[in-house]
């Protein structure tokens, strides 16, 4: 029963939700304005882009995308590190996470 | 001594001045730098006189002394190399020797001054600049030496910075001089071309050369002459440019006795008694330079009449005694001209100086009303001032009296005789009424500050009080008590007495005692006038004989043994007639100077209420003379108010045109920026929402092209 279920599962499904990954982290990019929720959208539109990348491997039966997701999830995790390091930095600078507080750079 | 040292003269002093600039640094170091720049004078004094018996012995081409290869572009070489000869020789005498006596002064005067150090910088960086000038081997580097005493000048009578008529005096001489230095720069610049070399040897050599061999002389060579006229005029303060000199004496005395009367304002004698060749080439030039010489020693003779400052009269006088040289150079006796400079060096620096002293004892007083009868207050400033005053006033058997006389006996030596010029007899008889001025303005000067009534204001100057150093100086040296109440007193001999008793018996001795010596020096340097066949050089010398040269050579074409005879004869008659004039000359002037003394006693001694009524009768004349003939107001109204008016138009110009130009350039980036500047909001959402954006536009058209 699994197998069949598993069969009836097309790339359009992983794509879709990859896609709606992306999206939804997208979303949360333009709308949120707390340092950490902007972040951590950025990191869900990271795993919507891995998701298609597998999908797509799985497809064309070539590990090259599978590979290359494992790398990008390693870098993704040392990036995170340093970018949750920058916001606590920047927490102490202004005693606050909303990111319009660091707009001085307008025109 | 070797003659290799002849080339560590100007650099001691360029050493001193850096070791002067390193005690401007800390206070505590101030003192010393008054020693260390007498030293580095008088060191270079010594080698002077060491060498001088195996300088006067080179010739030709060793009289080149090359340091290093300073400018070699293609075929145009420049050495820092220095000609020695006699005549330097006779200038290293006075600038190294007047310039030790003179520093040993300042050590005194200049005591308990804030920028006692930077002073004495000056002082050594001006040895050094003046020695380069005196000591070149070629034009380029008497530029550089040129230069550098102007620059000099300009920082010594700054020196007071604070004052504001001492930077306006400052700021005069330094543009005054510019007018005559772009005349000195272009005359450099057409010799090169002319002769193509900038070696005075060469120089010298080849317009002799030119001049012997009856060269018909071009245009340049009767340009030169009048370019190099120029920049003398400026650094030697004559008509038109010797306005600068009286303003000069801003600056602290002994920069006034040392720079503005000893050395500096005597380079322009020096340099046209260096190329007196090139000067004969042109007819027209060396009458000129006695024309102007004679104009400027009568008309500045007149002002200081009727001036009441101190230094003001010697500074007209300075002006006169070198409008003295310049007619006894033009006159063709260079040596003329350099032994009036070598005298005048003397008893002016002498005069300066014990003028410096009756301001340090009255704090700064200057003015001649305002003292009366100090000859008990300070007995031996007074009689060292009165020979000074008795070597300028010409008194028979001073220094000022011989020099002096061999200048009116050039000028009427060329005035009289077969080809007598009516100009220099005028200019003669000019210089004689000249120095019946002299001794009387000069006495006028004596008399009213030591004779008569004792009577004296103070200065406002009190130099014991305002600085700490000062106070000292006063206690110890004359033990007077307190701050307060001060009464003029005697300077101490030393530092500052003790030069003076030495440039009193120069004042007194150099006359009778070098003159010889200095008529040898001249006749073995370039300074000696090219003897042309005898009336060829008349010609050479004024163009009011060249008709008579074209008479004289017609009867010379007949015979020619005849005509080489009445050379002969002529020229005996000439020696003669030479002799005669001198004699003759000596008696007059030497009746002359008395009668101006005798005047000067009466009236402004004996008779001094007389003398205020003729003063009052003639009040116009008094002012006219007082206001210097309104020369100032009058470059003012014609030359400076015109130029300011050009200024202003130029600035206009560059504020509206040049500057509205590149403005506008410069708005059209702000303008853009200005239209795109609100996009860039500092958000990070909306250059989310922008990034976004654009890539789905850009997936939108590439769906669209690839489909």
């Amino acid at each position: 029963m699994p197998l069949t279920t598993m069969d009836s599962l097309t790339l359009s499904h992983f794509l879709l939700t990859g896609a709606v990954l992306f999206c939804l982290g997208l979303i949360g990019f333009i709308t949120r304005r707390n340092l950490i929720i902007m972040f951590l959208c950025t990191e869900m539109m990271f795993q919507g882009v891995a998701v298609s990348l597998v999908a797509f491997s799985r497809y064309h039966l070539n590990d090259t995308g599978q590979t290359f997701v494992i790398f990008v999830l390693t870098i993704a995790a040392a990036e995170a590190a340093l970018a949750l390091g920058l916001v606590v930095l920047l927490f102490r600078r202004k005693r606050t996470l909303d990111a319009l507080a660091w707009s001085q750079l307008q025109g | 001594m070797s003659i290799e040292l002849i080339k560590l003269i100007p650099w001691i002093p360029l050493l001193g001045a850096a070791l002067c600039g390193v005690c401007c640094m800390k206070p505590a170091w101030r003192k010393a730098a008054g020693p260390i720049s007498a030293l580095s004078i008088f060191i270079p004094f010594l080698i002077t006189c060491g060498v001088y018996s195996a300088a006067s012995g080179l010739t030709g081409a060793e009289k080149v002394q090359t340091v290093y290869s300073w400018i070699g572009v293609g075929g145009f070489q420049v050495n820092m190399g220095y000609f020695v000869d006699r005549l330097t020789m006779v200038m290293l005498f006075v600038v190294t020797g007047i310039g030790s006596l003179i520093a040993t002064y300042a050590m005194g005067y200049m005591k308990g001054e804030r920028g006692y150090a930077r002073f004495f910088m000056g002082v050594s960086l001006f040895i050094f600049a003046m020695t380069t000038l005196v000591m070149a081997d070629n034009l380029v580097l008497l530029y550089l030496g040129w230069e550098g005493v102007g620059l000099c000048s300009y920082l010594l009578i700054g020196y007071y910075y604070e004052k504001p008529e001492a930077v306006a005096a400052a700021k005069k001489a330094f543009i005054v001089n510019r007018i005559g230095d772009l005349g000195f720069a272009l005359g450099i610049f057409l010799t090169y071309k002319t002769y193509g070399s900038v070696s005075l040897a060469e120089v010298t050599t080849e317009a002799a050369k030119r001049l012997t061999e009856g060269f018909d002389p071009t245009a340049a060579d009767l340009w030169i002459p009048f370019l190099l006229m120029l920049g003398a005029f400026g650094k030697s303060a004559q008509i038109p440019l010797y306005v600068w000199l009286p303003d000069a004496m801003a600056g602290p005395t002994p920069v006034s006795a040392l720079v503005h009367a000893a050395t500096m304002v005597t380079a322009g004698v020096y340099m046209i008694a260096r190329l007196i060749p090139v000067f004969q080439l042109s007819p027209a030039a060396l009458p000129t330079v006695a024309t102007i010489g004679g104009v400027t020693a009568l008309l500045s003779g007149t002002i200081a009449l009727c001036q009441y400052d101190l230094k003001k009269v010697f500074a007209y006088s300075t002006v006169s005694q070198l409008g003295y040289m310049f007619l006894g150079v033009g006159a063709l006796s260079t040596f003329g001209g350099v032994f009036h400079l070598f005298t005048h060096a003397f008893f002016k620096a002498l005069l300066f100086l014990t003028a410096g002293s009756v301001m340090h004892a009255l704090a700064g007083q200057l003015d001649l009303r305002a003292m009366s009868g100090l000859r008990h207050k300070m007995p031996v400033t007074c009689w060292l001032m009165f020979v000074g005053c008795l070597a300028l006033a010409g008194f028979p058997l001073t220094a000022g009296f011989f020099s002096k006389d061999t200048i009116l006996a050039a000028a009427m030596t060329q005035g009289t005789g077969p080809h007598g010029s009516t100009l220099f007899l005028f200019l003669a008889l000019m210089g004689l009424f000249t120095a019946f001025l002299t001794a009387f303005y000069t006495f006028r000067l004596w008399f009213r500050v030591f004779m008569g009534p004792e009577h004296f204001e103070m200065g406002d100057e009190h130099h014991g009080d305002d600085h700490g150093d000062a106070h000292g100086h006063g206690h110890d040296d004359h033990g007077h008590s307190g701050g307060h109440a001060h009464e003029p007193h005697e300077m101490p001999w030393w530092p500052m007495n003790a030069p003076l008793a030495a440039l009193a018996i120069g004042a007194v001795l150099a006359g009778l005692v070098f003159g010889g010596w200095m008529e040898r020096s001249i006749e073995g340097s370039t300074a000696k006038p090219v003897a042309v066949a005898h009336v060829e050089s008349h010609a050479a010398a004024a163009p009011a004989y060249q008709i008579i040269t074209v008479e004289n050579a017609a009867e010379g074409h007949g015979t020619e043994a005849g005509a080489e005879h009445a050379a002969a004869d002529s020229h005996d008659d000439e020696h003669h007639r030479e002799h005669t004039i001198h004699i003759v000359m000596m008696f007059v002037s030497s009746i002359i100077a008395l009668v101006g003394i005798a005047l000067a006693a009466y009236f402004h001694w004996l008779n001094r209420p007389l003398t205020d009524k003729i003063a009052t009768k003639f009040a116009a004349v008094v002012e006219v003379l007082y206001n210097k003939y309104y020369v100032d107001e009058f470059y003012d109204m014609v030359i400076v108010k015109p130029l300011r008016g050009f200024g202003h138009l130029f600035y206009l110009f560059d504020q509206f045109i040049i500057n509205g130009l590149v403005m506008t350039v410069g708005h059209i980036p702000r303008l853009a920026g200005w239209v795109v500047r609100p996009t860039q909001s500092g958000k990070m959402q909306g250059y989310g929402l922008g990034m976004v954006l654009g890539v789905a536009v850009v997936a939108l058209l590439v769906f669209r092209w690839a489909f």
